[in-house]
């Protein structure tokens, strides 16, 4: 019986010692992988931090140039003397036009899409359109900015666009709005070019959205005897408006910070004419064709477009979070 | 059938049949891209685009070999940098800090910056890399790419730990495995299609993104795998070869736009099947 205990003792005292080494060796492996994990994530977190304060260093020379000038004057002259005179309301004015433009034309076809999709579609077509709707959202915007400039803009400026010139030729505000001459490049054919590249995106965000509504509500307002159009327009959208419009936005973000789409068709003309037809630019566009190479005060005052880009962009996407935040918590309920 | 009733029938059927013209109309766009892509494509699909290097202006022949290779080399840097830091961002956000503050911003932030305009990234690196290093750079291009990959990484990253069921992490922690042994062994593992997934959408992300690489990486006519100097990279290539009237140039520009766009549909493809195969919504 001693025996035992002596023996189970000798083997006792080397086993304790390897389990306090596997255990030390558990507890810096532990806080080594929380501690990275802790960093990757701050990372994150300091990398916003980053793009914001990098921006304003790079934008600061034309900030305390140009000060609130800078929203008001549409001279762009990187090369004037003696000093560069430098403004951004043209880029921004086709910043927004164009994203505009773009909103109107996408966001009721990506709705109809997506109601064809959860209301109409048999059920054996929604899967491929389903995924060919997402496959197209993933397809790189320069793809979509080459073939506007290759393919579209020359079939509308043949076609569509001298038509509607003639046809409003003589109506008041219509005629500044739709003025010729219609042309390759202008701030129309970039909006089509990013109305079409966004669709794919705002169908299958409506779609998921539609999604979330519980069949029971659909199916009371059918048994009451809804039809397919009242179910759509009194319950599947009172029911998400939240959403609906939080993917608007989020498009809204999208179309507005788009480079490559727009680049190639928008001519890149800083005048500010009032015709849609006529050539214009973007903040991204005037930053994508500029900037490599811009010196000094002219690319600092494309920076500070950048600026100006991204704390739009911010607020608009924020404002979507949000909003598709409050949807999925009402789901959650 | 009463008047009434039969308005609202006819209202329902006009809405209906506009729902199914947006859709065909929309098809109708996506339908002639894809085709005019393919069409153009085709032609300048030869031999020569994987075997030679990017022709000058107005010669003949030539192909993209300089391009693609330099493509590769910035995806799978951007990737190898973006994606370990998502991996563990997205693990904290899942397992260290679930129920805290700090993961609702982090997400929040994240999400931000996942549809950011990928030109601010752009002049991001340029003011932080390209400026002090002193040039454009293969290594600037490459940072570019992997500030676009972390947020996508993060995202899936996160979404994909959070469907594995806590009773699997209780048992391990029961059975006294250390919480860091326990998510490599354990959530890890179970979650892995997904986060290959998150991977692959990463990648596709990342291979047709210009933007980003007109002022880091530049282009390049010439072959060069030298991190610090400009490198060739197949989008800013297309993007200089639309902006020339040659024929050949346009023709080469087709065929690199062909072969970006089959990687990225055939990564999405995949990517779906896999989380398609194994967690079924």
């Amino acid at each position: 019986m001693t025996d035992m205990i002596l023996q189970e003792g000798a083997v006792e005292a080397p086993t304790n010692a390897w389990r306090a080494k596997a255990l030390a060796s558990f507890k810096l492996g532990d806080s080594v992988f929380r501690l990275l994990a802790q960093i990757a994530a701050a990372t994150v977190l300091l990398l916003l931090g980053g793009i914001i304060i990098s921006l304003i260093i790079g934008a600061w020379p034309a900030i305390s140039t140009y000060g609130f000038d800078f929203l008001t004057t549409q001279r762009w002259a990187p090369n004037a003397r003696p000093n560069p005179v430098l403004g951004g309301l043209g880029p921004i004015y086709g910043t927004l036009i164009s994203s505009v433009i773009a909103l109107l034309i996408a966001v009721p076809v990506g709705l109809g899409i997506s109601i064809f999709l959860t209301e109409l579609c048999p059920q054996w077509l929604r899967r491929p359109v389903g995924v060919a709707v997402e496959l197209l959202a993933g397809i790189p915007s320069i793809i979509y900015g080459m073939w506007g400039f290759f393919v579209l803009g020359p079939m509308l400026a043949d076609s569509i666009e001298p038509a509607i010139v003639d046809a409003v030729e003589n109506i008041p505000v219509l005629n500044v709005i739709f003025a010729g001459p219609a042309s390759n490049l202008s701030l129309f054919n970039a909006s089509l070019v990013l109305a079409i590249m966004i669709l794919p995106f705002v169908t299958a965000i409506a779609r998921d959205v539609f999604n979330t509504v519980p069949p029971v509500l659909k199916e009371a307002a059918y048994g009451l005897g809804c039809t397919t159009w009242e179910v759509v327009r009194r319950v599947v959208i009172p029911y998400t408006r939240v959403g609906v419009i939080g993917g608007v936005m989020l498009a809204l973000g999208r179309a507005l910070g788009e480079t490559m789409a727009v680049t190639f068709v928008i001519g890149n003309s800083f005048r500010i004419t009032g015709s849609i037809f006529g050539p214009g630019t973007t903040i991204s566009a005037a930053i994508a064709s500029e900037f490599a190479e811009s010196r000094d005060l002219h690319q600092s005052a494309l920076i500070l477009l950048g600026l100006l880009l991204f704390v739009l962009t911010f607020f608009v996407l924020a404002a979507a979070r949000l909003m598709l935040m409050r949807l999925e918590r009402k789901q959650g309920v | 059938m009463n008047p009434f009733y039969a308005r609202r029938r006819r209202t329902s059927s006009i809405a209906m049949a506009l729902c199914l013209g947006a859709t065909i109309f929309g098809l109708a766009w996506l339908t002639l891209i894809l085709f005019t892509l393919f069409w153009n494509g085709f032609a300048g699909l030869t031999v020569a685009m994987f075997t030679e290097m990017t022709p000058p202006p107005n010669a003949q022949g030539g192909g993209l070999l300089n391009a693609i290779v330099g493509s590769l080399i910035l995806t799978v840097l951007g990737i190898g940098v973006g994606a370990p830091i998502g991996l563990l961002a997205g693990t904290y956000m899942a397992e260290y800090g679930r129920f805290s503050k700090i993961t609702s911003v982090i997400r929040f932030i994240n999400d931000i910056l996942l549809s950011a305009p990928s030109i601010i990234i752009g002049l991001f690196v340029y003011g932080a890399v390209v400026v002090p290093m002193g040039g454009f750079s293969g290594l600037a291009g490459a940072l570019a790419l992997a500030v676009i990959a972390l947020p996508v990484v993060v995202r899936t990253t996160e979404d994909m730990l959070l469907l594995v069921p806590t009773q699997l992490r209780e048992a391990a922690v029961a059975l006294g495995m250390p919480q860091s042994y326990m998510i490599r062994k354990i959530t890890w593992r179970a979650a892995r299609v997904g986060l290959v997934t998150g991977l692959l959408l990463a990648v596709a992300r990342v291979s047709g993104e210009t933007a980003p690489l007109l002022f880091t990486a530049l282009s390049n006519q010439f072959w060069s795998v030298d991190l610090t100097k400009t490198m060739a990279n197949l989008p800013v290539t297309i993007n200089n070869f639309i902006n020339n009237p040659d024929p050949n140039w346009k023709r080469l520009a087709w065929a690199g736009a062909l072969l970006i766009t089959l990687a990225v549909l055939s990564l999405n493809i995949v990517a779906r099947s896999l989380s398609g195969g194994r967690n079924p919504k």
